[in-house]
């Protein structure tokens, strides 16, 4: 017997997951509102997608291979998804320059800064969405039409978001129902006809989204389905108490970034809290937020800051919110 | 609804390959090696010298203290020599070498397979033979059986929960047994009951084993407090906190033992060499063995006197496959990686497991992404990636704060996470690190 036998501790056995396999989940996950994107917004979509994906891949394997010195870590998915993350959260008819910028405020700033995959404290994506949005707030809010841009990029026609006029509207002194009818209808809303961020419009195809990863196991309902139930359930109180004041939840629901957002943003490993219980905290937290700044901040919306907020506080969740332990404990000595 | 424990848990390929293979007696080698450690507690001590003649069953060495067990010889020949040899824990232990001649039981052990029903022995005797056998824990553990069935002061047993549960994957030496002693079991289990003063006896077995729970249930109707349970699929489950939060839905607290919910848990096997022990008078010197892996020719299910070599064993199997990386005594979610053949088969040793190459090495560990894996499917509720990061950085008293001491090593952990990470290594890092520090606090 002269075989060497690989000697180790156990478990022997591993099921098949692995870091890419996820990330790549993720990515197909992403997949229906991409064709949503493409058919409402067409040429732009597909520039900035393309731009942001192969910007945020190139900066983690520039960081990687001559920063840190180490073997790159492109391979595992992560930093093509943040690329992907980042054009979902911008425009369809952003500059390319500034697509790029944000592509390095994520992966430098926000991701490799802190230590890279695993031990960022903000979403990436996120921190590259509001850093534009702070930075260029208008070229941000400049949203393309749907399908009449198709064709177009950077003269793309522009109009605001629901959201947008909703709160220009209730400043203006005029009533919800006033606004809302100049809007689209809400089938068409959920379907993805309006304006706003590229990845944002289509909550049918964020849900579709959000049903394979369930399927997958990639993610819990903890996140997305409170952080929904939260702001549905306040708006609606909100909306009870004052019908003019107040736009009714469903239409908060599907308008803006809070699919998107509830779904893919808050939902990432690396930001959000290590058990079930920190995450319905956590969840509540960003709708609480994002319903706040919404009918009474200065944005529109207010999905990102709220789950940037929120991101902050995860280390704090994660000390003192713990899973139930098995067993009472026994103190010493009894 | 088909019961089972409520967190964490996970689903591990069952692989169960040589489930249907009726157990077969390993034939008498030339040579045994008995190691003396076969047990948790202090090592048996020897009472044989060289040149000794013995017979199969005749004690070699004696219990060597309170939590420790007598030691026989599986084999009648002469003593070769006192020695000391790798085993199966990786360590150089004492042995004791017998030259096998022919096959010659003591006279005292009743060697035929009639069953015998009637216990006509009181509680104190059967504790007594007990000992004597030297009866251990087969699931795995080898905790000395007599230990477990002396119940302490101001405690009360109330329930018996015998482990037919067989979580691990690949092993299959529990459900032949089930299949192919089940009235020994059926007996084994009133004279554990009897020894416990307990009217409840519950047996628990996965639902992946139906033959076993078809025909167990019906045997179950003529032993009085004897209850078959189905349980769902689902690894840990023959984890004793697990299992007994499973059928009679009580937690043991942390640090705590199963008595102090009134729950004594043994093992199938174990119930067998009860039986065997205060019935037939027979000690604990062989044990059912599955020896299986996915390239193995002929997986077996096999009667194996203790001290035979496990190479020998794999031959009885088709022989060693071409593409072998790893052999593992017990399962592959809590066995132990053997580094060499020649080591013994002891009281433990519930299988042998020929894992190929491919699927022997570990793969380079990634960064923790903290997809809370980990978290979810821990049985015991603790948080597995943040005991590797305080073990890292070497903070054993948070670590303890972090309830370490209460993991079982099951090592779902390890099983679901993405990044491959070590995780149960650092925690029995951890544990004994913080098992050094309750020592120290205890002394002072």
């Amino acid at each position: 017997m002269s075989k060497l036998l690989t000697v180790a501790l156990s478990p022997h056995e591993k099921n098949k997951d692995s870091v890419s396999r996820l990330m790549y989940d993720v990515v197909i996950a992403l997949i229906p509102a991409f064709g949503v994107s493409l058919f409402f917004y067409g040429i732009g979509a597909l520039i900035i997608t393309l731009t942001a994906v192969l910007s945020a891949v190139i900066f983690e394997y520039l960081i990687t291979r001559y920063m840190l010195k180490k073997p790159a870590t492109i391979m595992d998915g992560s930093a093509a998804l943040t690329g992907l993350l980042i054009a979902f959260n911008v425009p369809s008819n952003l500059n390319p320059g500034f697509v790029i910028l944000g592509s390095f405020v994520a992966i430098a700033i926000a991701k490799m800064s802190f230590g890279g995959l695993g031990n960022n404290i903000f979403n990436p994506a996120l921190v590259a969405r509001v850093f534009l949005l702070i930075s260029f707030p208008v070229q941000m809010t400049s949203w393309p039409v749907p399908i009449e841009s198709r064709m177009k990029y950077l003269d793309a026609i522009t109009g605001p978001t629901a959201l947008g006029q909703l709160k220009e509207g209730i400043m203006g002194g005029n009533t919800v129902s006033g606004v809302m009818e100049k809007l689209p209808s809400q089938m068409e809303m959920f379907l993805g006809q309006m304006s706003g961020s590229m990845g944002e419009v289509s909550g049918a195809a964020l849900l579709i989204g959000l049903l394979y990863m369930l399927i997958r196991r990639v993610i819990t309902w903890h996140i997305p389905i409170t952080t929904l139930a939260t702001v549905f359930v306040i708006q609606g109180i909100l909306w009870l108490v004052s019908p003019e004041r107040f736009a009714d939840p469903v239409f908060h629901l599907i308008t803006g970034g809070l699919m998107l957002g509830a779904i893919f943003m808050a939902t990432d490993y690396v930001t959000s809290p290590m058990n079930k219980m920190g995450m319905i905290y956590f969840a509540i937290g960003i709708g609480v937020i994002t319903v706040v700044i919404r009918n009474f901040g200065a944005y529109p919306e207010g999905i990102s800051f709220a789950i940037l907020i929120m991101n902050s506080v995860v280390p704090i969740f994660n000390r003192y919110i713990k899973p139930k332990r098995f067993g009472e404990l026994i103190k010493d000595g009894k | 609804m088909l019961k089972t424990f409520p967190k964490g848990g996970v689903h591990p390929p069952e692989n169960k390959i040589s489930a249907d293979k009726a157990i077969v007696e390993l034939p008498l080698p030339k040579k045994v090696f008995i190691p003396i450690s076969q047990h948790i507690g202090a090592p048996a001590k020897i009472i044989v010298k060289r040149g000794d003649i013995v017979k199969v069953g005749q004690i070699i060495a004696s219990a060597g203290g309170y939590v420790s067990a007598n030691i026989h010889s599986s084999v009648s020949g002469k003593v070769a020599k006192l020695d000391k040899i790798f085993d199966t824990s990786g360590y150089r232990k004492d042995v004791v070498v017998i030259d096998v001649n022919g096959d010659e039981w003591l006279e005292s052990i009743d060697k035929t397979t009639t069953l015998i029903k009637d216990i006509s022995v009181d509680s104190e005797e059967i504790l007594k033979k007990i000992t004597e056998c030297g009866i251990v824990g087969l699931g795995g553990a080898t905790f000395p059986t007599h230990v477990k069935l002396k119940v302490p002061p101001k405690k009360i047993a109330t329930t018996l929960i015998i482990n037919g549960v067989e979580c691990e994957p690949y092993l299959t030496s529990d459900h032949r047994l089930m299949m192919e002693k089940s009235e020994e079991l059926m007996v084994g289990t009133q004279i554990l009951m009897k020894a416990l003063a307990v009217d409840i006896a519950y047996i628990g077995i996965e639902n992946n084993k139906l033959d076993a729970i078809q025909k167990l249930s019906e045997l179950a109707t003529q032993y009085k407090g004897i209850e078959v349970v189905p349980l769902k699929v689902k690894y840990p489950q023959g984890g004793e906190k697990q299992l007994i939060k499973a059928i009679i839905n009580r937690e043991v607290p942390s640090g705590g033992l199963p008595i102090d919910v009134g729950a004594v848990v043994h093992n199938v096997g174990t119930t067998v060499a009860v039986y065997e022990a205060v019935q037939k008078n027979k000690p604990l010197f062989e044990r059912i063995v599955t020896v299986t892996g996915k390239s193995v020719k002929e997986p077996q299910n096999l009667l194996v006197r203790i001290g035979i070599p496990v190479i020998q064993l794999i031959e009885a199997a088709g022989g060693l496959p071409e593409d072998t990386g790893k052999v593992i005594s017990g399962g592959p979610m809590m066995g132990k990686a053997l580094n060499s053949l020649d080591v013994p088969m002891a009281k433990g040793t519930s299988g042998i497991l020929i894992m190929p190459e491919d699927e022997s090495k570990r793969k380079d560990d990634k960064p923790c992404i903290r997809c809370t894996k980990c978290v979810s499917v821990c049985p015991m509720g603790l948080e597995p990636f943040l005991l590797m990061t305080l073990g890292e950085n070497q903070l054993w008293e948070r670590n303890e704060d972090e309830r370490i001491m209460d993991c079982i090593e099951c090592g779902s952990c390890v099983f679901v996470c993405p990044s491959d990470r070590a995780l149960l290594d650092y925690i029995r890092l951890g544990k004994n690190k913080v098992g050094q520090l309750i020592r120290e606090r205890k002394v002072n």
